[in-house]
């Protein structure tokens, strides 16, 4: 049972030190993802969502509680979890090959068969005419695929999704939100998306964790049980009555700012 | 290709020819002027000299064999002053990223060498490494290295901070941050400081040769000066203008290419 969970946050707080003053960021948050399992966190802007992530992957360690990944601690365990950024932040100097090797170089693992592996998610989806190509000839959805192929190289065991589709077009934005809830789950893969977009999140996930406004902690955690893929979901029965639940839930006291 | 697109193409190619003809109608009527400011008697030759008798001066040397081993003096002093005081530069900011505390101290340092003169230096230059070539091509690196050193360094700092947060998020080392996104990403910046560096160190070494030189143009110039022949002055003043503009010209064809790699 232990070793299914794959994240797990006890009680954590997080304190930003800065001289003129400290602000909470997280406040006894407790959250845990199985193996297998592609959970969602919304919450209202500022709240401390993109904290968790930091808090996951080990940028920076918890003031209050304690943070296990894969049953370590996140710094152990840095080397099997996968980070997606908002922007794709590729190389604009390197060709998407070298910059989908990029993971794999800087953690010492460029061998043959995981160069052979990288270029086969190339191939597999749809990159592989582009391996040559700088990424100023990608458009944006194509440049955020070849982000996550970079993050997919070295084969983490959790990946974290830090609002990556957030600077994408509408259109471009529902197609790969579909293709890449297709690969994690075709990969067995666990995921944490952090998102402001509600649709977004019950389209993509099993589970959604929505935040207080900060200091962040989970208000409500929502099952989501819908068929299909992510866009097919969108129009499924009982999409909209999860978005109405899940918007009653979040803290509107910012609107309009 | 559209019939459009060549017109737009033709109107853009025209444009451009127009700019390159006004900018040499302009040079020569400069030229005109100052060629018959002279002749019409509007002003002394004596004094502004002339471009007839630049060009004649400019003869004189070469046909006493002076022309080159002046130049070549110069532009040898210059390469030497430029190329040194840019790695110099390069390396001293390399070294203050890797060492953000010894940055800190050593900030206000940087920005009071940065504010003095260099000329100021001058003299005791000349005490400590001899009146000769050394003394000119320290006063050509100590000017183009301190500039370069901070525009360098500010280049590495503004390294996007999306960047820096994936090398962190990859886990990589600061010196796998470096190699693989702060120089790629900064190549543009040491790009231009290279231009700025290079119109640095010819102030230096011009400066340099008017303090203790006995070859050069800088030299030139002031014994030009001294003796009360404009004519020369002028002639050097015309010759560093072109040595100056193909060296500036070779360090943007070079940073054109180099940005090209490193694209944007």
């Amino acid at each position: 049972m232990l070793e299914d969970m794959i994240a797990q946050l006890d009680n954590v707080s997080l304190i930003y030190h800065e001289p003129s003053r400290e602000t909470k960021a997280v406040s006894s948050l407790c959250l845990a993802v199985r193996r297998g399992e592609f959970v969602s966190i919304v919450g209202p802007s500022g709240c401390g969502k993109t904290s968790v992530l930091s808090l996951l992957s080990g940028l920076y360690p918890p003031s209050e509680g304690s943070v296990r990944v894969l049953g370590l601690t996140p710094a152990e365990a840095r080397s099997r979890v996968g980070y997606m950024l908002q922007r794709d932040e590729l190389l604009e100097w390197r060709t998407i090959e070298r910059n989908v090797l990029l993971g794999l170089e800087i953690k010492k693992r460029l061998t043959r068969e995981s160069r052979e592996k990288a270029m086969e998610l190339l191939e597999k989806y749809g990159l592989g005419d582009f391996k040559r190509a700088y990424p100023a000839a990608l458009s944006g959805g194509m440049r955020q695929k070849a982000a996550l192929i970079r993050t997919l190289a070295f084969g983490p065991e959790l990946l974290l999704l830090d609002e990556p589709f957030s600077a994408l077009d509408y259109q471009t934005r529902l197609m790969l939100e579909d293709e890449v809830r297709t690969i994690i789950k075709q990969g067995g893969l666990t995921a944490i998306l952090v998102t402001h977009d509600i649709s977004e999140a019950i389209a993509m996930s099993d589970r959604v964790a929505v935040f207080s406004s900060r200091p962040a902690r989970v208000k409500r955690e929502f099952e989501v049980r819908l068929p299909g893929s992510a866009f097919e979901r969108r129009s499924a029965e009982g999409f909209s009555r999860l978005f109405d639940e899940i918007w009653k839930e979040l803290d509107h006291d910012e609107r309009g700012a | 290709m559209s019939a459009e697109h060549r017109r737009y193409l033709s109107r853009l190619r025209r444009k451009n020819r127009l700019v390159l003809i006004t900018r040499l109608l302009l040079l020569a009527a400069l030229i005109a002027l100052w060629e018959c400011a002279g002749r019409l008697g509007l002003c002394d030759p004596f004094i502004v000299s002339s471009p007839a008798r630049v060009l004649e001066t400019i003869g004189g040397l070469y046909a006493a064999n002076d022309l080159f081993p002046h130049i070549l003096t110069t532009f040898s002093e210059t390469a030497a002053g430029f190329l040194s005081g840019t790695a110099i530069g390069v390396g001293i900011a390399v070294l203050l990223w890797f060492c953000p505390f010894a940055e800190r101290v050593l900030d206000p340092y940087l920005v009071v060498l940065n504010a003095l003169p260099k000329i100021a230096l001058g003299p005791i230059l000349i005490v400590w490494v001899g009146a000769g070539a050394e003394a000119i091509i320290v006063m050509a690196l100590l000017v183009s290295t301190v500039v370069t050193v901070m525009t360098v360094l500010s280049g590495f700092m503004e390294t996007p901070p999306g960047l820096m947060r994936l090398m962190r998020t990859l886990g990589a080392s600061r010196t796998q941050t470096f190699i693989k996104a702060v120089l790629p990403s900064s190549v543009p910046t040491i790009m231009s400081a290279l231009k700025i560096s290079v119109g640095m160190s010819w102030v230096g070494v011009i400066v340099g040769e008017y303090l203790v030189s006995k070859r050069g143009l800088g030299y030139l110039i002031v014994y030009g000066g001294q003796v009360f022949k404009l004519d020369l002055v002028m002639a050097s003043i015309v010759i560093l203008c072109a040595l100056a503009a193909v060296m500036y010209y070779a360090v943007a064809a070079f940073e054109k290419r180099i940005n090209r790699r490193f694209g944007r």
